[in-house]
C-alpha cells in the first residue's frame, strides 16, 4: 500500500470529491481524519473510516482557532498530520451584477482562507518531520473562468498561486504542495446545474463524460504518495480533456 | 540542569545541522552558521518550545546571533 500508517487530514470529507478522497487514502493504508461542518456528518465519516483506523471530526473552517485546535488534537490522538488535503469548498453562483459582498466573502473565507489556515496549522509538524504532502483541490474554473462563478474562480485561482508560493517556501524541507484541478465531476454540486447546461458541458469534454469523484481521488493519492516526491508547485488537471492549459 | 547558554547552543546546533563546537556565542545564524530565512523562523519556534515562551515577530527579527538569543531568553524567562 502506498500510504501505510500515514496520518491524513481531509477537509470537507462527508460527500462528493472529499468523501472519495478520504476513502481512497484509507484504502492505501492512511489513517484518515475527515472533517464535516455538522456533527452528524462527522459521525458518518467516523463510521465509514473507523475500520481503517480513521475518524470524522466536526470543523467549521471559518471559526477562528478551530483548525489549530483540530490539528493539535489529531497530533495527540493519531500523530502529526503528514498529508493534508484541502478540499472543503462551497459555491455561491450568481452573475457578477447580482453578486453580493456576502457571496464574495463567504467563498473567500471557506474556499481560500481555509487553505491558508489549515496549511499553516500542519506546517510545524511537517517541517519537524522533514516530510509532508499538501494537496489543494482547485478547479478547472480557476484556470479558465466561468460565467456566474467570479467568486469561486477567483478563490480557486488564488489556491493555485498560494500553492506555488508555499511550494517554494517549504521545498527545502521536503514538503510538496500541489493542486488537483477537477473538471466537471458528477457530484451534488454539479447535479444542481440545469440539464441543458450539463449537456452543453459534456460536449466540451474530450472524453465525453463528466468525471467521477474517484478520478480525482486517484490523482490525490498519487500526489500524496512517495511516487510524486519530485512534483511540487504544480496543478494537475483532471478534467477529461475539457481544458488543456 | 544545563544553563541557558548551553541549551540555546544545543538547539541552534540541532536546528541548523551544525556541530555544537561550531556554535559560538558571537556566531551569526545567517553569516556564520549558514541559516536561511526559513531556518531562522524554525529556530525561533524551537526556542519558544524549549523555553515555553512566545517570542513576538518583531522581537524574533532582532535575534540574529547566538548571544542575542541567549539575552532574549535570559531576560524573558519567568524564573
Amino acid at each position: 500500500m502506498l500510504l501505510q500508517g500515514k496520518v491524513a487530514l481531509v477537509t470537507g470529507a462527508s460527500r462528493g470529491i472529499g468523501a472519495a478522497i478520504a476513502d481512497a487514502l484509507a484504502a492505501e493504508g492512511a489513517i484518515v481524519i475527515g472533517t464535516a461542518t455538522s456533527e452528524s456528518g462527522a459521525e458518518a465519516i467516523s463510521a465509514r473510516l473507523a475500520a481503517q483506523g480513521g475518524a470524522g471530526r466536526q470543523l467549521d473552517v471559518s471559526t477562528p482557532g478551530a483548525i489549530d485546535a483540530l490539528v493539535a488534537e489529531i497530533a495527540k490522538t493519531f500523530g502529526d498530520v503528514s498529508i493534508l488535503v484541502n478540499n472543503a469548498g462551497i459555491t455561491r453562483d450568481t452573475l457578477l451584477l447580482r453578486m453580493s459582498e456576502d457571496d464574495w466573502d463567504a467563498i473567500m473565507s471557506t474556499n481560500l482562507k481555509s487553505v491558508f489556515m489549515a496549511s499553516k496549522a500542519v506546517l510545524r509538524g511537517m517541517m519537524k518531520a522533514r516530510v509532508g504532502r499538501i494537496v489543494n483541490i482547485a478547479s478547472v474554473v480557476g484556470a479558465m473562468g466561468n460565467a456566474g462563478q467570479a467568486n469561486y474562480a477567483a478563490a480557486k485561482a488564488g489556491i493555485m498561486g498560494f500553492t506555488k508560493s508555499m511550494a517554494r517556501e517549504v521545498g527545502s524541507r521536503n514538503i510538496t504542495v500541489n493542486c488537483v484541478a477537477p473538471g466537471f465531476i458528477d457530484t451534488d454540486m454539479t447535479r444542481a446545474l440545469p440539464e441543458a447546461q450539463r449537456t452543453a458541458l459534456v460536449e466540451q469534454i474530450a472524453l465525453g463524460r463528466l468525471g467521477d469523484a474517484k478520478d480525482i481521488a486517484d490523482a490525490v493519492v498519487f500526489l500524496a504518495s512517495d511516487r510524486a516526491a519530485y512534483i511540487t508547485g504544480q496543478t494537475l488537471h483532471v478534467n477529461g480533456g475539457m481544458l488543456m492549459p | 540542569m544545563e544553563n541557558i547558554e548551553q541549551r540555546v547552543k544545543k538547539i541552534v546546533a540541532e536546528q541548523l545541522g551544525v556541530n555544537e563546537a561550531e556554535v559560538k556565542t558571537e556566531s551569526s545564524f545567517v553569516d556564520d552558521l549558514g541559516a536561511d530565512s526559513l531556518d531562522t523562523v524554525e529556530l525561533v519556534m524551537a526556542l519558544e518550545e524549549e523555553f515555553e515562551c512566545e517570542i513576538p515577530d518583531e522581537e524574533a527579527e532582532k535575534i540574529t546571533t547566538v548571544q542575542q538569543a541567549i539575552n532574549y531568553v535570559s531576560a524573558h524567562l519567568s524564573k
